[in-house]
């Protein structure tokens, strides 16, 4: 099966191109990419019009969790790509917290056979840096990359010792693995409930600092530094982690990071009626905070935009906030709170899609994020203008903790092409 | 457009000739004013009822103990009704253990509000007997109640508003009936 | 007058009218607990529930005396007695009560925002009796009707609020009750015990007792949460009250016709020196009496009412 994409506008920063040209897809790779391409639609050749639409390498999302094996009652793989798909996203890196975590080449070997089953999503597991992520030993980092990990993390049980961050950093880079750092002082964010200021002191809430983030950025980056290794920050919420960042970038450190969708669309004073939905870790925090946010992605401290998806059952939310579970769904509408920063000015729309596909591409070394040909076909066709609402009820993720429920949006992905294969259509066929 | 007949059915010097007269009648069925209280229902009971404290003062010598009764806690009506009625301080500063309670008020109308002070009068105490005097009965009892002492028999409709006004709150003393048509 | 919502949940979400109001009724109601019979049928018929997740003895015999006093059948719920011991979450236990049909829920719980949870569940009115660090709305409504009783309103007053401020909704409902009423607050506490922007709330902060209490109409001294310490925002018990314990010696900073208020209970010694706590200053046992008072208010105005 052949597709043509025709007259929509490319948009890929990997080669610089942006303009109104033809698409061409054969045997699931691009093999040509032209002003015009004419061919007639055959029973071989399936033709997409597509003026005013976007065409873009393939979204990559690089923190999502997708809980199985462990929480099938949250998401399971196939929910989880569903809800990639219909967001616009080609692949995904999943987190190693499920249950047990992944930590072992069994664990990544099953999740890259269950996301093959599905044929969605192409799903890359990132794997745990510490044994069961408890910040003791390390994992076995050959065997998990032989089975198909391509990064490591102990997102949200952060590696608290610096020396095993250390000797983490130094074994993983000699691989050639990313280290992805959720950057939290346990200590200073304990029993934390939201960000700490005026919010949470008239909610009554305890808070999680500023600095709970920020030192455990300067740890991380110190140690990159020093042992010439690369590392990745996760989801980035305040303002000091954005300026140690991009002061350790100007400093020649290899640091990357990424923010997720709240973290530039909401602040604290949005948790005034106690939602649960709002809580999330690192907490949303002061406007302050989102207006930094917002110029370091446009400045390019902030490399990425990544949901940091993160599913939970009615029965994990529909309690007091305080016993709630953190995190908040982001697959099905990241794409459209992107959309919305091109919008209000703070990127172009071939900056969104580097931050969304060919930033996360590079920092995880994949083979994506790109449409030069020869490439995969991992492609995501949008309409920036189409405006819809949000509905959670209508979302393909199993789990519906969204923040943005009721939200008008503006833009969606219309096409999802994986490996050259339609994943995901608001076309009629 | 609603128009209003409004007529004064009482003066103020009929008024006090009423007062007068139920102080009398209140000592003659009493035979004095030994163990004798008073107490007017708010707010217009309880103008009343100082009144006639100071009427019977003059006669007896005696000032009989008046106490002040809100009988809002006690009204019937508060599941239904949408706004609060604002409850009022009660204040009955002694026993009524014993005693021959005089209830006031200014109109005798279903009944209701009468339930209500006798339900709050035996919550402070056994009175030996409590009688009622009103100076004005306009009629249409829903309860089995009746007064002792009356000023005035008014006979109207349903749909007429009976309203005494006193110096002591608003305007002067007189006693009015309107129908809006 | 009428309340504009179900349920009260807090003191921030209060009008002056409706604290003016729920203050005048329970003016009212003072009468009742005085009478040999402290007992009338307002709400009879009605069922009141307390629902206590957090140990509590006075604020839960205040509505449980101010329930019966109005007729109301009241029936109290302790965490330790109820299946919520048994992994039952708020939601379930809101949604059975709410079968049993209630008319008022009352509320305490360890959780801030746990009555904002339950009020958003069920149909009947939830009363906040302490939410977390949060919200404690019938003790700064009782503290105000003492307040104006002894002195004859708010405006131009200065209250001083003193001790774990962080940790106390009592400190938040009375800053929020005190200030739309148009007293001045400050407040005062050793820094660790002192939240984030506390500035904002719009009150004066100090970190010395002594700056607080100067000029103060109003003293309330909060009290001091012994197992804190453990999570060393204070050295010891013994240097708290050498520093921030009312007596004798620093009192006179105040105004001569001081009164010192606390929401018990006292830990006499510790924040309150004894002489300070059963002195002529102290109007601790007014608050307690006008708690019932405060309590029969609310719960007389939330019920009924076909709205």
């Amino acid at each position: 099966m052949k597709i043509l994409l025709k007259g929509g506008r490319i948009v890929d920063p990997s080669q610089n191109l942006d303009g109104k040209m033809d698409l061409m897809i054969e045997d699931g790779r691009i093999v040509e990419i032209a002003k015009e391409i004419k061919k007639k639609a055959s029973s071989e050749l399936k033709i997409y019009e597509l003026p005013g639409m976007i065409v873009a390498p393939g979204l990559i999302d690089m923190h999502v969790h997708l809980r199985e094996p462990g929480y099938e009652y949250k998401e399971t793989i196939l929910t989880g790509c569903e809800a990639a798909v219909a967001g616009g996203f080609t692949s995904v890196a999943c987190m190693p917290n499920t249950a047990p975590i992944n930590d072992n080449r069994s664990i990544t070997e099953f999740i890259i056979r269950k996301a093959a089953e599905c044929g969605l999503a192409n799903v890359y597991p990132l794997a745990a840096i510490s044994k069961d992520s408890q910040g003791v030993n390390l994992a076995e980092f050959s065997e998990m990359k032989d089975a198909g990990a391509i990064g490591l993390s102990d997102d949200g049980k952060p590696v608290t010792n610096a020396a095993l961050m250390r000797r983490a950093l130094e074994y993983a880079h000699s691989l050639g693995l990313p280290v992805i750092s959720h950057c939290e002082d346990t200590a200073l964010s304990a029993g934390g409930l939201m960000n700490e200021g005026f919010v949470a002191t008239e909610l009554g809430l305890r808070g999680i600092p500023n600095s709970a983030e920020d030192v455990m950025v300067a740890r991380d980056v110190i140690l990159a530094g020093y042992t010439g290794t690369a590392v990745h920050i996760c989801h980035v919420s305040t303002k000091g982690a954005a300026a140690i960042i991009g002061k350790a970038k100007k400093d020649g450190i290899k640091v990357t990071a990424e923010t997720a969708p709240h973290y530039f669309t909401l602040s604290d004073e949005a948790l005034r009626d106690y939602d649960v939905n709002l809580k999330v870790n690192p907490p949303l925090r002061t406007e302050e905070d989102r207006t930094a946010i917002r110029a370091a992605l446009a400045d390019g401290t902030i490399d990425v935009i990544a949901t940091d998806h993160a599913p939970h059952a009615r029965t994990d939310k529909e309690v007091e906030f305080e016993y709630a579970a953190s995190g908040m769904i982001g697959l099905e509408t990241s794409l459209a709170l992107g959309l919305k920063l091109v919008a209000e000015g703070v990127l172009t729309i071939s900056q969104l899609i580097e931050k969304m596909s060919v930033n996360p591409a590079r920092i995880l070394n994949l083979p994506k994020g790109t449409l030069t040909v020869g490439s995969d076909a991992d492609i995501t066709v949008f309409d920036p203008e189409k405006l819809w609402s949000v509905d959670t009820a209508l979302f393909r993720s199993k789990s519906k903790n969204s923040p943005f429920q009721g939200w008008q949006m503006k833009g969606k992905a219309l096409l999802t092409i994986v490996g050259g294969d339609v994943k995901y259509s608001e076309y009629e066929d | 457009m609603a128009i209003e007949q409004k007529k004064v059915v009482m003066d103020a010097d009929g008024i006090d000739r009423s007062l007068t007269r139920i102080a009398y009648e209140i000592l003659e069925k009493n035979k004095g004013v030994e163990n004798l209280v008073l107490i007017g229902i708010r707010t217009g009971g309880v103008y009343l009822a100082n009144r006639i404290q100071k009427k019977i003062a003059i006669i007896e010598k005696v000032n009989v103990p008046t106490g002040i009764l809100d009988i809002t806690f006690y009204r019937d009506d508060l599941a239904r009704a949408r706004k609060k009625p604002h409850p009022e301080k009660t204040d009955i500063p002694f026993g009524l253990e014993g005693r021959k309670v005089v209830l006031i008020d200014d109109v005798l109308f279903t009944g209701r509000t009468i339930r209500a002070a006798m339900d709050a009068l035996i919550d402070f105490g056994r009175p030996k007997l409590i009688q009622l005097a009103v100076l004005i009965d306009r009629g249409h009892r829903e309860l089995p109640i009746r007064a002792d002492f009356v000023g005035k028999n008014l006979p109207s409709s349903r749909d007429e508003q009976v309203s005494v006004s006193l110096t002591e709150k608003k305007g002067q003393d007189e006693v009015v009936i309107e129908r809006s048509f | 007058m009428k309340l504009a919502k179900k349920d009260i949940l807090g003191i921030k979400d209060l009008s002056v009218e409706e604290i003016n109001l729920i203050l005048d009724t329970a003016e009212s109601f003072v009468e009742i607990s005085t009478r040999e019979i402290k007992k009338v049928p307002t709400l009879r018929g009605k069922t009141v529930i307390n629902l206590f997740f957090e140990a509590s003895t006075r604020t839960r015999t205040s509505f449980e005396i101010a329930g019966k006093r109005l007729s109301a059948d009241t029936i109290n719920i302790s965490a330790s007695t109820s299946s919520v011991v048994k992994g039952e979450t708020l939601v379930d236990t809101a949604r059975n009560l709410e079968a049993m049909n209630p008319d008022i829920i009352v509320i305490r719980h360890s959780a801030a925002g746990a009555p904002h949870l339950l009020a958003r569940m069920i149909r009947q009115s939830v009363i906040n009796a302490g939410d977390g660090f949060h919200e404690h709305p019938t003790q700064a409504l009782l503290d105000m009707m003492t307040i104006r009783n002894k002195k004859g309103g708010f405006g131009g007053l200065k209250v001083a609020i003193c001790g774990d401020i962080a940790h106390s909704r009592v400190a938040r409902s009375n800053i929020y009750g005190l200030k739309k009423m148009g007293a001045k607050v400050a407040v005062a506490g050793p820094a660790t015990m002192m939240p984030r922007d506390m500035d904002k709330m719009g009150v004066e902060v100090h970190y010395h007792l002594e700056e607080a209490i100067t000029d103060a109409d109003i003293v309330m001294m909060l009290r001091i949460q012994t197992e804190r310490q453990n999570q060393s925002i204070f050295p010891s018990l013994r240097e708290y009250s050498s520093y921030f314990s009312l007596n004798k010696r620093n009192i006179g900073l105040a105004k001569k016709d001081v009164i010192v208020m606390h929401p018990g209970p006292v830990n006499r010694g510790v924040e309150l020196s004894p002489d300070i706590a059963d002195g002529p200053y102290s109007v601790i046992l007014d608050q307690v009496t006008n708690g019932v008072a405060v309590r029969m208010a609310l719960l007389y105005l939330v019920t009924g009412g076909e709205s």
